[in-house]
């Protein structure tokens, strides 16, 4: 079953990046949106996977699903909560 | 002000606090820091201040790197002696972070030049090694509204406490005045420890970041204590200003700045 399409407000690559700058880099994209707003974050598998989806929940924030890609790669949704 | 890539990777570990984050570290870039004294004090305010992306800091200080300085002034190396010590301190911390604007101010500050220098910055460290500068910096202050960490080390001992306009006692409020001469150490008393201004200079670094950050409590009304012998810190809580200080109070009895004179053998707190 196709899941339904999630519409992000903005999108950014960490593919190039190591932990723990894919997490540091998803914060700094986070901090420019509104409360609510949804972030769509492309990521390798792996330590990537596991870390920055936990962090973000962690720092209270909302992740509504993990999308794997053609490429192997993944796209995390992520709303944001809180200011 | 959007941060660049090398921005993000440069103040990463600031940024992964929760309490800092990407908003606090625009705010470190942003803010405007006085340091008034580069040596033991100085020193590592200016390094940690300069790492942490303090985005303008300035360093006050009117002497010349000695031999003496370098068994805890730890800016400055054996190839600056001779070299004044604003000038050394701004070397050490634009090698560390190219990102930050250093203005270097090699005069002495007194009472006809500290309000206006003061005047532009928000935040003031107070690195001096005398009694004489830190009744200066806290009226000067007090009189233009501007927060400011008081510090002090000798021997194994340090000490500091924050101000902030409105919120709390002032170094007056504690200490009322000049404590008399024969209660000040002579030089050969005077000693000091080189890691206690490493110790107590990062306590001032940690105050002023979380004060520019808004994180965390500050030590407000609070006078920290650390004893090197010992290990042990304690937090003392200071009594509010009763309304009768001489400069913060309702009545302010202290109008205008002075200059104290300082002891003859110039002894380094």
């Amino acid at each position: 079953m196709a899941a339904e399409e999630i519409r992000a407000d903005e999108t950014v690559d960490v593919t190039h990046l190591v932990c723990p700058n894919t997490f540091v880099k998803t914060k700094v994209v986070l901090d420019g949106l509104d409360e609510g707003q949804i972030l769509a974050v492309r990521l390798n598998d792996g330590e990537p996977v596991q870390n920055v989806p936990r962090s973000l929940k962690e720092e209270g924030h909302e992740v509504l699903r993990l999308d794997p890609n053609d490429d192997g790669t993944f796209t995390l949704y992520v709303k944001k909560v809180g200011d | 002000m959007a941060l660049s890539d090398e921005q993000i990777e440069r103040y990463s570990r600031h940024i992964l606090l929760k309490e800092i984050g990407a908003k606090g570290q625009k705010k470190l870039l942003e803010a405007k820091v006085l340091v008034i004294g580069a040596g033991g004090l100085g020193c590592p305010v200016g390094l940690y201040l300069a790492a942490a992306g303090v985005g303008t800091i300035g360093v006050a200080d009117a002497d010349t790197v000695d031999l003496s300085n370098l068994q805890r002034q730890i800016a400055h190396t054996t190839a600056d002696i001779g070299k004044p010590k604003v000038q050394s301190l701004k070397e050490s911390m634009e090698a560390i972070n190219p990102d930050v604007t250093v203005h270097a101010y090699q005069k002495f500050i007194d009472s006809s030049n500290i309000r206006e220098l003061i005047r532009e910055y928000d935040f003031i460290v107070d690195g001096t090694d005398n009694f004489a500068a830190k009744f200066l910096i806290n009226d000067a202050c007090v009189m233009e509204k501007k927060p400011f960490s008081h510090a002090g080390i000798l021997r194994f001992q340090g000490q500091l406490m924050t101000y902030i306009p409105g919120q709390g006692p002032c170094y007056r409020c504690v200490f009322k005045d000049m404590p008399p001469k024969d209660a000040i150490p002579t030089c050969r008393q005077a000693g000091v420890i080189g890691a206690m201004a490493g110790v107590i200079g990062s306590l001032q670094a940690m105050e002023t970041v979380k004060f520019i950050t808004g994180t965390g409590t500050l030590l407000v009304g609070q006078l920290l204590t650390y004893d090197g012998i010992n290990q042990s810190f304690r937090k003392i809580k200071l009594p509010p200003c009763d309304g009768k200080c001489a400069i913060c109070g309702e009545h302010p009895t202290i109008t205008e700045l002075r200059d104290y004179e300082q002891p003859a053998c110039e002894l380094r707190l």
